[in-house]
């Protein structure tokens, strides 16, 4: 009986109001606080990775600068959309799951092998040019759904911990891959080092949006954050999604099957996932192979939480994360280590986290504060008790 | 000190403990002498809990002071009050599954000697403690392997062993079988005999006079008074614990309907291993009618809500809501069916807290036709009907976007019933559904019931307010023990009559 409410809130007797204050302003404010707080997180990674340079010797303002010089080149930023895009589709994946409490790690593996099967399909089928492409994706998307329903159907059946069931389906995965490339799927007819499955055809390959610098896959992937937008946060299905991850026993109680939850966003989840690695298939190699990125699975869920699981944030995460990525090359030149742009990364992801929970921490007790502060000058003087 | 201060080993003066929102202590007073047993009893929800934890130092008291041994005390934290000598055994047992019971005991106070973790030490004063107090338990076997009783003797011996000579037991039997409740009070007697002072917390009437030697009664966050056992029976104790005031009758212009609006035969709820949480309970609820469900929480209330709304599996027997057998549907088809449901604890199954409040009124209505803009939802339309449920059912909030969490324990509840009746159910399932609201929010939900009622809707009322039930209910069941063990007509029923059936007492009359 101690748990009544944990936050000092308005105890009214008093009659009833409704409308008073402006609350719709509340929603734009907090996005702004959201925002803003976020934006200081990654000023804050950068000074802190700033102190990590110039401990070891080297001039963090220079390689700042040298960054945000190159970078804001247009080849550097068609590169950064370029390495932006996979990373959209990641975060999309994990967050999908995120925002029902589930964890998605296998995002890795649902990709690799997607990207095997698709490659493989794409190259045994001729259609026309547009149809090609939408068959391979529709085939990747499939591919990675059958993946992470593996998952699912553990979870649902089993009562298998999704963290466990998608991790160790990553090592699997990798391992199938393997056995069907060797197996099966290797394109014998080329002798060189190189090996990868047999070529696709031209009609299945993705135009350019920028000849050889960005691949039409980006503006797949800004479609699919914009779909992830409208499902999740404005459908029925997507309140039911939301509902059960913000409190699975009530959404029960309220007659939303959890098991079909479950299963549909892992399902929904991986069928995204397969779409991460068609950058590089469909733009760039034109099959499976070397070449093809891995880590591109864990780096989404990186995304996704900088993100906050928000379409916005999303894409936006990304972009910081390509940027970054595109202007690691020339810090070599500087004579810095690239991988501190791993560093920066990172502590921008820790930072993120960390800034964020205490400003939604706050922004709840203000929240309550408030509330309980139009009440009581919305009460006549004396009817609280 | 004078001597007969030092008999005295507890004496709590005029605490008082607010939450927000919530008084949940006034004015406790409570003198429990060395070397006895003093059982505190009172309702779930009366303040016991609250109290105990005062004393044990997990929060501090607004008001009042706490004196041990002659000494007052401010505890800042559960340490203080174990360096006063001060132990609490929990309901909840908390214990490393994987450790042994000597593990167990000293897990957080080890003995160690440079460094090292010294077990024989350990072991000798265990040995010393167990036997002192008649508590026998093998020290190497491990925890996972023991059965609850046995649990129990290892969590009073941890407290033992720091030294507690005050013990706080909180609803010890609540877990316990008949026979281990009797090795349970053994034990206790003996470490009475041996100096200890023991403050039993129960609301099982007939197990409290057995063992203690005093009793203090709490009831709405306050002490009533403190009795000897053999001044007093069950029913007496009953009537003390429950209040003895009834309320004034509720007229009702509408009659009881001749339509069935939910039909339970042969209910029967299995537990793996233990006894059956429901057996075999068949009862029926008309169109406008209320039928009440007293007992004393958990002799399967909740689990015959679960199992009416299909959220627990039940072993056998079936479930009609209006004339559909919903014995095999989903949760969701009996909601389509007519089923609304109050939860017991609106935190746990009604409310998504950080949502703002229309996405609350929304959820589990959902699949409305009106809520839905093809496969979109129409917020326009769900904001509208949740500024409506506001203002029928009188919601202090600022707006309809506010988070649920900024609202008062009574406006989320107002909110959570005005959303359950907004469904236009058949029939409502009702758990509690004034617990922790205020008393204008208590009036205005009972009105809403009783107009409810009257426009047809039938009830399943369950409640721990004896009002409450004898005020609303057109008949009256008393649940123990999974079983319905009796039907009463309100208008005869009276609190000390529940009380004796709530507590195990037989109808012998009906």
């Amino acid at each position: 009986m101690v748990e009544e409410t944990r936050i000092p809130v308005a105890d009214g007797v008093g009659r009833g109001l409704s409308k008073l204050m402006t609350p719709k302003l509340h929603n734009s404010k907090n996005g702004l606080i959201t925002t803003a707080s976020s934006i200081a997180a990654v000023l804050l990674a950068l000074v802190i990775s700033g102190i990590m340079l110039k401990l070891t010797g080297k001039d963090p303002i220079a390689a700042y600068r040298k960054m945000i010089e190159t970078g804001f080149q247009s080849d550097k930023m068609l590169e950064a959309l370029q390495r932006a895009t996979p990373l959209m589709l990641s975060a999309v994946a994990v967050a999908i799951g995120f925002k029902m409490n589930l964890f998605n790690i296998g995002v890795e593996g649902q990709y690799l092998f997607a990207a095997l099967i698709a490659a493989v399909v794409g190259a045994a089928v001729s259609l026309p040019a547009p149809l090609h492409v939408a068959f391979i994706l529709v085939v990747a998307m499939a591919a990675g759904a059958f993946w992470a329903g593996i998952a699912a159907v553990l979870k649902v059946k089993r009562g298998v911990n999704e963290v466990i069931a998608t991790i160790m389906l990553n090592y699997v995965a990798l391992s199938v891959i393997q056995w069907l490339f060797d197996s099966f799927f290797r394109d014998s007819s080329k002798s060189d080092l190189n090996v990868k499955t047999k070529i696709l055809p031209r009609s299945a390959w993705m135009p350019d949006l920028a000849s050889g610098r960005l691949s039409s896959m980006f503006i797949v992937a800004l479609v699919m954050v914009f779909a992830y937008w409208i499902v999740v946060f404005k459908s029925r299905f997507g309140f039911r999604l939301r509902a059960s991850g913000l409190n699975s026993v009530a959404a029960r109680t309220a007659g939303i099957s959890s098991n079909r939850m479950i299963f549909t966003a892992l399902i929904i989840s991986g069928a995204v996932a397969g779409l991460v690695a068609m950058p590089s298939v469909l733009g760039d190699i034109h099959a499976y192979g070397q070449g093809v990125p891995d880590g591109l699975g864990f780096a989404g869920i990186a995304v996704a939480l900088l993100g906050r699981n928000h379409p916005v944030g999303i894409i936006a995460a990304a972009m910081l994360y390509g940027f970054l990525d595109a202007t690691a090359g020339v810090l070599q030149i500087q004579h810095v280590p690239s991988s501190i742009i791993d560093v920066i990364k990172a502590i921008i992801v820790l930072t993120v986290v960390i800034v964020n929970e205490a400003v939604t921490r706050w922004m709840n007790r203000r929240t309550a504060a408030r509330t309980s502060m139009a009440l009581q000058a919305a009460t006549p003087v004396g009817a609280l008790a | 000190m004078n001597t007969e201060g030092n008999q005295i080993a507890v004496a709590l003066d005029g605490i008082g403990k607010r939450f927000p929102g919530v008084i949940a202590n006034h004015d406790v007073s409570l003198t429990v002498r060395r070397g006895t047993i003093h059982a505190i009893v009172g309702e779930n929800g009366a303040g016991k809990s609250t109290l105990m934890n005062t004393l044990y130092g997990m929060h501090q008291p607004d008001a009042g002071t706490i004196t041990v041994n002659g000494n007052v005390q401010h505890f800042k934290s559960p340490s203080d009050a174990i360096a006063a000598g001060i132990g609490m055994v929990h309901q909840h047992f908390m214990l490393a599954d994987n450790f042994t019971v000597l593990e167990n005991i000293i897990l957080g106070a080890e003995p160690t000697h440079l460094g090292v973790l010294s077990k024989g030490v350990a072991r000798q004063r265990i040995t010393e403690i167990a036997t002192a107090s008649g508590t026998h338990v093998d020290l190497d076997a491990p925890v996972s392997q023991l059965g609850v009783g046995q649990r129990q003797r290892v969590e009073i011996l941890k407290v033992l062993y720091r030294g507690a000579r005050i013990l706080i037991l909180d609803e010890p039997t609540a877990v316990l079988v008949p026979q281990e409740v009797d090795e349970l009070f053994a034990t206790l007697r003996h470490l009475v005999d041996d100096g200890a002072t023991i403050i039993f917390i129960s609301h099982k009437l007939d197990e409290v006079l057995a063992v203690s030697d005093e009793i203090t009664v709490i009831r709405d966050g306050t002490t009533v008074v403190t009795v000897l056992p053999r001044d007093v029976d069950r029913a007496k104790l009953g009537e003390l614990m429950v209040g003895a005031e009834l309320p004034s009758p509720a007229g009702r212009e509408s009659e009881v309907g001749a339509a069935v609006r939910l039909q339970l035969t042969a209910l029967t709820v299995d537990a793996p291993g233990q006894r059956k949480i429901l057996d075999d309970v068949s009862f029926t609820v008309h169109e406008s009618e209320i039928v009440g469900i007293a007992g004393v929480e958990g002799n399967g209330q909740f689990e015959l809500c679960e199992a009416i709304l299909g959220l627990t599996p039940i072993t056998s027997g079936t479930v009609e809501i209006g004339d559909h057998d919903v014995t095999q549907s989903s949760t969701r088809e009996r909601k389509q069916a007519g089923v609304s449901y109050i939860p017991f604890d609106r935190h746990r199954e009604g409310l998504m807290l950080t949502s703002q409040l229309w996405e609350n009124t929304l959820l589990g209505r959902e699949d409305d036709a009106r809520f839905m803009r093809g496969p979109l939802i129409n917020t326009a339309e769900a904001h509208r009907d949740c500024t409506e449920i506001i203002e029928r059912f009188d919601v202090l909030t600022p707006s309809e976007v506010v988070p649920a969490f900024a609202l008062s324990g009574g406006n989320q509840q107002k909110l959570l019933v005005g959303r359950e009746l907004s469904n236009r159910p058949k029939i409502l399932l009702a758990a509690h559904p004034t617990r922790g609201v205020d008393i204008g929010a208590q009036a205005a939900i009972w009105a809403e019931l009783r107009k409810a009622r009257d426009a047809g809707l039938a009830v399943l009322l369950i409640s721990a307010d004896l009002d409450e039930l004898i005020g609303l209910s057109d008949r009256i069941l008393v649940m123990y023990d999974g079983k319905i063990t009796a039907t009463l007509d309100p208008a005869e029923a009276t609190p000390k009559m529940l009380g004796t059936f709530m507590t195990g007492g037989k109808q012998e009359v009906a």
